[in-house]
């Protein structure tokens, strides 16, 4: 709530400039090691949430951060040129979608997604910033107002469970459930 | 649960195509941590003195460092190690980058290569799917582009190829391993070649464990943020662009020529126009917070990177200026030829042929332009064609089979291998040690950690003493106040000073660190990141496994040792051991050998440079004694150095 009674929210943004980035991959180690289980007890890039698309023949360098799960290909795709440099279709997709292997936990294939490092306390940044020396990542919290319509928070199970029906179909999924919950 | 390691190596045997995942001891990691010193047990073990470097029996290993592939900043350095074919010995050469943590998240500390392939491979890593295939298509492509085709192939953007060029295939002995902006340069590439290994892409999605998470990562974290704060380590060529000190002090051509006065304020902003007029970005090494590699687009050339002294080697040797190396390091990138030795093997033969020793017959076709016969001689050697085929073997191979007085203009190497092109006037001791002894070969992988030269101001020394941390032992810092002209310490002093410069390095490379965090930054105003005190701690934290600074100063010696062992069954002995005769003007040959007498005595070796039975068993390498003793290269009754009768009468 701020003063006048409206409600709001934070919203957490990651500013990435691509031009100061260097390729070090500090941020994939930092975000695999958060989400390790326990924490920081193993480093491994394939389960990180960002990844940086490098190539360095063409001076690429591209910090992306995983986002939703898409089922399906694109049946588009677009090739940017920016500053006369072509990037590959793909490059500036956060998406977790079974046209490449980006942003898949090695071990089950289940879709990553950055959750901002949300933790309890919480951090003052996500890891992958608080590891960033270059300045090619930085954070920013606005607020901004909530609108009536727009739904409470989700949990990260909620969205985990989310995900594995888009996956695997509602009816699979409460099957394994049972399943499981029997032994 | 095995921590910081995976506990695995890959082997693979070319001949028998081969592949085999094998479990090692972790009782081995305690003793050699894991690099070189896990390298040189394997070489020891496997690779008997009868066999040639050339043979398919010999091995080319990339040992990662213990700490590649965790949360170590500037951990990322794979050793790259096989007996040498430039001169039978140890070969160590060292690759930074992506390419041992990507090796590591696939599973394996090591790769392990023997045998001969009938044909062209490359070997195709991806966690435990590991495949030998044909490579014939990429024969005479460069490391780039080998990259790419080999990414498309595999259909994985994310994968890191780590290949041979042109000059790798044909056996150059200048020829580098190149992955990414990072190369092994220096004696492992033509056995690569030898081996008919064009490439190897790795590819992993496997966790690397940390023993103690919190401690680790807090430890970590805060390292991270004082090497970025800390402007004594990284690489300063990077980004200072006064480098006076190279072009005024070090020799140019075949390291014949001084320059004192080159350097200028013109010539330093038209040059530092030159490189940020075609520079991309600086680009860096896995989990490091230093970027040390400039990107440089040059018209008609495909982007390259280059870090440190690699700018300088082609038109010091040449006599040109900054754009000749940039519009000719791509190339020879792309030859896969190694940007230190191979400018000076050019220069050598340039040489013979203003001397007549070799003639315009032996050029047939050479401009006359001089950048453009650098070009013509780089294409000869890398694809063995004419003369090229002769200067394929380095300056001292070049020299032994051209004769006729070419060996004269061999004068700076040591051990047959290309040194540093630095000639000085007065006798410093510890250098002369360090050279002379040095088994990493180049003295930039020896010096470092004590400073090079004394600070004569007292409040400015005391200051330095203050934050000199990394100093081993109180007596080093009695020696640094009473030091006031460079040359002139007590012996012991220097022979201590050449051995903690030794032991960083081995640490690093057995541990994966990068020398510009540590070993080789501690130089230059002392504030290095990495030292014998901070190192226990988070080599215990990572890998779980206690360490103290004893114990850890142990594995050095252990590792050091054994190299210096696996090099006497080879042959090496103290009439070897000689920096080039014209490195410095003024030579007292009586006191030298008087000081490599003590430095051997100190190491616990013999008088001819052979570590004694006693020595070796000390440090757990009863195995390595008895292997010299049935060989009859100990007895086992060896006193050290210094005890010996022939010490004695040098003191006479």
């Amino acid at each position: 709530m701020d003063k006048k009674g409206k409600k709001t929210k934070i919203v957490k943004e990651i500013k990435v400039d691509t031009k100061k980035c260097v390729g070090c991959k500090a941020c994939e180690i930092a975000c695999s090691a958060f989400h390790a289980v326990p924490k920081y007890s193993s480093v491994n890039t394939a389960r990180s949430r960002i990844m940086v698309i490098m190539d360095e023949v063409r001076d690429i360098f591209v910090p992306i951060r995983a986002g939703d799960y898409a089922q399906a290909e694109c049946n588009g795709r677009n090739r940017y040129v920016v500053d006369g440099k072509e990037y590959d279709a793909c490059t500036f997709c956060p998406a977790s979608c079974p046209s490449r292997d980006a942003f898949k936990e090695p071990d089950s294939g289940l879709p990553l997604k950055c959750d901002m490092c949300e933790s309890v306390p919480p951090l003052e940044k996500p890891m992958c910033v608080d590891a960033c020396t270059f300045g090619a990542l930085t954070y920013e919290e606005r607020e901004e107002e909530v609108k009536a319509e727009e739904e409470v928070k989700r949990g990260e199970m909620e969205m985990a469970f989310e995900q594995l029906v888009k996956k695997h179909g509602k009816k699979r999924l409460m099957e394994t459930f049972a399943r499981l919950s029997r032994d | 649960m095995r921590y910081a390691e995976t506990g695995f190596q890959l082997e693979v045997d070319l001949s028998k195509g081969s592949i085999d995942k094998v479990e090692t001891d972790p009782r081995d990691t305690a003793l050699y941590l894991g690099g070189n010193g896990m390298d040189a047990k394997l070489l020891y073990e496997r690779v008997p003195p009868e066999i040639d470097p050339w043979s398919p029996d010999n091995l080319l290993i990339f040992g990662n460092g213990l700490l590649n592939g965790t949360c170590v900043p500037g951990a990322n350095r794979v050793s790259v190690n096989t007996i040498a074919p430039v001169n039978g010995f140890f070969g160590h050469s060292l690759m930074g980058g992506f390419f041992g943590a990507e090796m590591k998240m696939a599973g394996y500390d090591r790769i392990v290569i023997r045998g001969e392939a009938p044909d062209l491979v490359y070997l195709a890593i991806h966690d435990d799917k590991v495949e030998i295939r044909e490579a014939r298509h990429l024969a005479g492509k460069g490391m780039a582009d080998t990259q790419r085709m080999i990414q498309e192939e595999l259909n994985d953007k994310r994968a890191w190829v780590a290949a041979i060029g042109p000059a790798g295939e044909h056996r150059v002995i200048m020829a580098s391993i190149d992955c990414g902006n990072s190369s092994a340069a220096r004696t492992p590439g033509p056995v690569m070649g030898a081996k008919r290994l064009k490439a190897i892409a790795v590819r992993g999605t496997k966790d690397v464990n940390i023993a103690h998470p919190a401690e680790a990562w807090e430890m970590c974290s805060r390292l991270r943020k004082e090497l970025d704060a800390n402007p004594n380590v990284g690489d300063w060529m990077a980004t200072d662009e006064d480098d006076s000190f190279h072009h005024n002090n070090f020799s140019w051509g075949n390291a014949r020529v001084r320059r004192k006065n080159f350097w200028s304020p013109e010539l330093e902003e038209r040059w530092r126009n030159l490189k940020y007029d075609h520079m991309n970005r600086w680009t860096g090494c896995w989990n490091c917070p230093k970027a040390c590699h400039n990107l440089i687009q040059w018209p008609n050339r495909r982007r390259f990177s280059y870090k440190c002294y690699g700018k300088d080697t082609y038109h010091m040797a040449s006599f040109q200026e900054l754009d000749f190396t940039f519009e000719i390091l791509p190339v020879a990138q792309d030859l896969g030829l190694d940007s230190y030795s191979t400018p000076q093997v050019i220069a050598f033969a340039l040489e013979l042929l203003e001397a007549g020793i070799l003639t315009e017959k032996d050029f047939p076709g050479m401009p006359s332009d001089i950048r453009q016969r650098f070009y013509y001689l780089l294409h000869k050697i890398a694809f063995r064609e004419g003369i090229g085929d002769v200067l394929a073997h380095g300056v001292s191979g070049a020299a032994a089979i051209i004769g006729k007085g070419a060996e004269k203009f061999d004068h700076n190497t040591v051990k047959k291998f290309e040194q540093l092109p630095i000639k000085l006037g007065k006798l410093n001791p510890a250098y002369f040690l360090m050279i002379a002894t040095g088994e990493d070969m180049a003295i930039t992988q020896i010096e470092g950690s004590f400073p090079q030269d004394p600070i004569t101001d007292p409040e400015l020394k005391e200051e330095f003493i203050k934050k000199w941390v990394a100093v081993p032992d109180k007596k080093f810092v009695e020696w640094f106040r009473q030091w006031v002209k460079r040359d002139q310490l007590p012996d012991e002093a220097m022979v201590e000073i050449c051995d903690w410069n030794e032991c960083m390095h081995y640490l690093d490379d057995s541990l994966g660190l990068c020398g510009f965090v540590s070993s080789f930054r501690g130089q230059f105003g002392g504030t290095t990141g990495y030292h014998v005190w901070n190192m226990p701690q988070i080599i215990t934290h990572v890998t779980g496994i206690e360490f103290d600074k004893d114990r850890l100063w142990e594995c050095f010696q252990r590792n050091r040792t054994l190299i210096r062992a696996l090099n006497n069954r080879r042959g090496l002995r103290r009439s070897m051991e000689r920096p080039p005769e014209d490195h410095w003007a003024v030579r007292n040959e009586e006191y030298e050998q008087q000081l490599l007498t003590k430095y051997y005595d100190f190491k616990g070796w013999t008088f001819d440079g052979i570590p004694t039975k006693e020595t070796l068993e000390k440090l757990s390498l009863g195995y390595v004694a008895e292997d010299l003793i049935q060989r009859g290269i100990l007895t086992g009754n060896e006193v050290t150095a210094l005890n010996d009768a022939r010490a004695k009468k040098q003191k006479g």
